[in-house]
């Protein structure tokens, strides 16, 4: 292996080898990439740099290394999702009641990846509470795509609402970052920053110290560049952890092992329901693309059927500002968090400071819950959606007789322009309409990156996988990697700004 | 079904958030645009199906009833609005 000119192009993997292999230091590597956030600042990818503790952990690094105690992710240099709690750092989950939260406590997902020897850059921005399809509805402003069209000035999204991380991985401002997925809050940025977001089956990474949004739904994973960094990311973020009840007791397997094993003899399923109108026709394109470079490779193409995937966007659309309403509950102004001034009693205190705490999305979401949870409607919408759940889990379950993994386009276009579909909440929704069925019945899924329009932006196509079955996932998604030949990066038009 | 501006305050009433009297029109337009579109799920038929309340193939994991951890008081005090010798301080509520 050699080393990249600039540091900062570096994978994980390759940054791991060659700061296990003492070709370059911790330290070198992270200022390196302390130099490319703070020249990033432009993209508004962080939230909250952490230089300072960057460097001190670094040094730390080093200094196992020169003793030969090098732990898995010794010295390598990552950005943190604004999701997850980090002792001491503020954590804001993108929102203004939490604009001054520093946690006295660290979550499991970011402690285990200290553990392994891992360096916080920073914490990402994010779309308030996770609710979002673009990064737009963060408190702390929108985020930038590194990706431009060809020929244009324009600035896009970087997708949601993970945007801060995909950014941050694909302006190479990070080796890796962390991401949640409740929607599809991994893999639609992923997919329109053309980089590689694995959300995992649920279960699998805890939640604890996360700041939940839809507790049934939530799941960390990892966001990268490559499908072997992917792996080695889950493999370190992953864990079986009693402080979450829904941690499901199951080895974390080494998921790098059988990543080039190919996919010969794989049953690839083709969802038809997942042929929607409206999507550009270069989404379809792509899709039989992938199809046709996995059948080549020796795998086998099966039709399947997910009939009730038209009604997976709705029934999340009850489901998750249910369990949004009664998780953010907690936001009241008096524990922790941010109190509205000069109120009169306990209740105005209440109304006051979460009216001025949350943001416009996050109010909607809540009201949205309250009302299918109030007596008189719960049947109507909320009884009813978690049955629509159970027949949209049956359809995988069904497909899963036909086929090993299923292959879907990640998201339904390419990044759109920042301001494009504020206006209108169900068309921002309609981002995630490949990717929350997902969700909905518990399954991993990954984005891949796998082409450019004819305008030059990145798209991604999804394999869905069985429970804990993330292994075959990546397999096919490093599949479609080699086959694509995927290369392409942004130009960094944020240096010269 | 739909929502009117009464609806809206009573729910921004229980979801205990203070809402404008100019932002319930647009709230009530909004929410209705929503659950116009969810609408669609009125067209399965659901009778007989179970709802699904967990995707984790796992009995809910019981800990033992023991103290994990505890004595940190004033760490748990540090992110208060307002506090005094670890009580939170809220308006008076009692007369």
């Amino acid at each position: 292996m050699s080393l990249p000119a600039i540091l900062t192009d570096f994978t994980l993997a390759d940054a791991r080898d060659a700061v296990h292999a003492k070709k370059v230091s911790s330290k070198e590597l992270t200022a390196a990439f302390i130099k490319a956030v703070a020249a990033a600042r432009p993209l508004n990818a962080f939230v909250t740099e952490t230089p300072e503790r960057a460097l001190e952990m670094a040094v730390a690094s080093d200094v196992r290394i020169a003793h030969g105690e090098a732990r898995p992710l010794e010295g390598l240099p990552l950005a943190i999702k604004d999701l997850f709690c980090t002792k001491g750092v503020k954590t804001t989950a993108g929102s203004n009641i939490l604009s001054n939260f520093i946690p006295p406590y660290e979550s499991t997902v970011s402690q285990n990846l200290w553990d392994a020897g891992a360096v916080m850059l920073g914490k990402t921005n994010m779309d308030e509470f996770a609710m979002g399809s673009s990064n737009e509805t963060s408190h702390f402003g929108p985020v930038f795509n590194p990706w431009r069209a060809r020929n244009s000035n324009a600035n896009l999204v970087p997708g949601g609402s993970s945007g801060g991380s995909a950014a941050a991985v694909s302006g190479n401002l990070c080796l890796a970052a962390t991401g949640t997925d409740t929607g599809g809050s991994i893999r639609q940025p992923a997919a329109v920053t053309g980089i590689v977001g694995l959300k995992p089956t649920y279960g699998r990474c805890s939640r604890w110290g996360i700041v939940a949004f839809a507790s049934s739904l939530d799941q960390a994973g990892p966001m990268t560049r490559t499908v072997r960094d992917a792996a080695i990311l889950l493999k370190h973020m992953a864990s079986v952890d009693p402080k979450d009840s829904t941690s499901v007791d199951m080895p974390v397997p080494d998921y790098e092992a059988g990543l080039e094993a190919g996919v010969k003899g794989l049953r690839v399923g083709i969802p038809r329901e997942y042929l929607i109108d409206g999507a550009p026709p270069e989404i379809e394109a792509l899709w039989s693309k992938g199809a046709d470079w996995l059948k080549a490779l020796g795998a086998e193409i099966v039709d399947v059927s997910l009939p009730h995937t038209k009604y997976a966007l709705p029934t999340y659309y009850i489901v998750a500002p249910a369990e949004a309403s009664s998780n953010l509950a907690r936001y009241d102004g008096v524990r922790f968090g941010r109190r509205a001034a000069s109120v009169g009693d306990v209740v105005e205190l209440y109304e006051k400071s979460r009216a001025e705490g949350f943001g416009k999305e996050v109010q909607r979401r809540i009201l949205i819950g309250t009302y299918v949870l109030s007596s008189g409607y719960y049947d109507a919408y909320y009884a009813r959606a978690q049955k629509l759940r159970t027949l949209i889990a049956r359809d995988f379950n069904e497909a899963f007789k036909k086929c090993d993994v299923l292959l879907t386009p990640a998201t339904p276009g390419p990044a759109f322009g920042v301001g494009e579909k504020t206006a209108d909440p169900v068309s921002m929704y309609l981002n995630d309409v490949f990717t929350v069925t997902v969700n909905l019945a518990g399954l991993p899924g990954i984005s891949v990156p796998a082409g450019l329009t004819a305008s030059g932006l990145p798209l991604g196509l999804q394999f869905i996988g069985k429970a804990f079955d993330e292994a075959t996932v990546l397999r096919a998604a490093r599949a479609v990697e080699l086959a694509s030949g995927f290369d392409a990066k942004p130009t960094q038009w944020w240096r010269a700004a | 079904m739909s929502v009117d501006k009464d609806t809206v305050r009573r729910i921004a009433k229980l979801s205990r958030i203070a809402l404008d009297e100019a932002r319930v029109g647009p709230m009530v337009d909004e929410l209705n645009g929503i659950f116009a579109w969810v609408q669609q799920l009125n067209e399965v038929n659901v009778e007989g199906v179970p709802p699904l309340t967990s995707v984790v193939a796992q009995r809910l994991k019981m800990r033992d009833d023991k103290i994990t951890e505890g004595g940190n008081a004033n760490a748990l005090m540090a992110n208060a609005p307002e506090g005094e010798d670890h009580f939170f301080v809220v308006p008076k509520v009692v007369e």
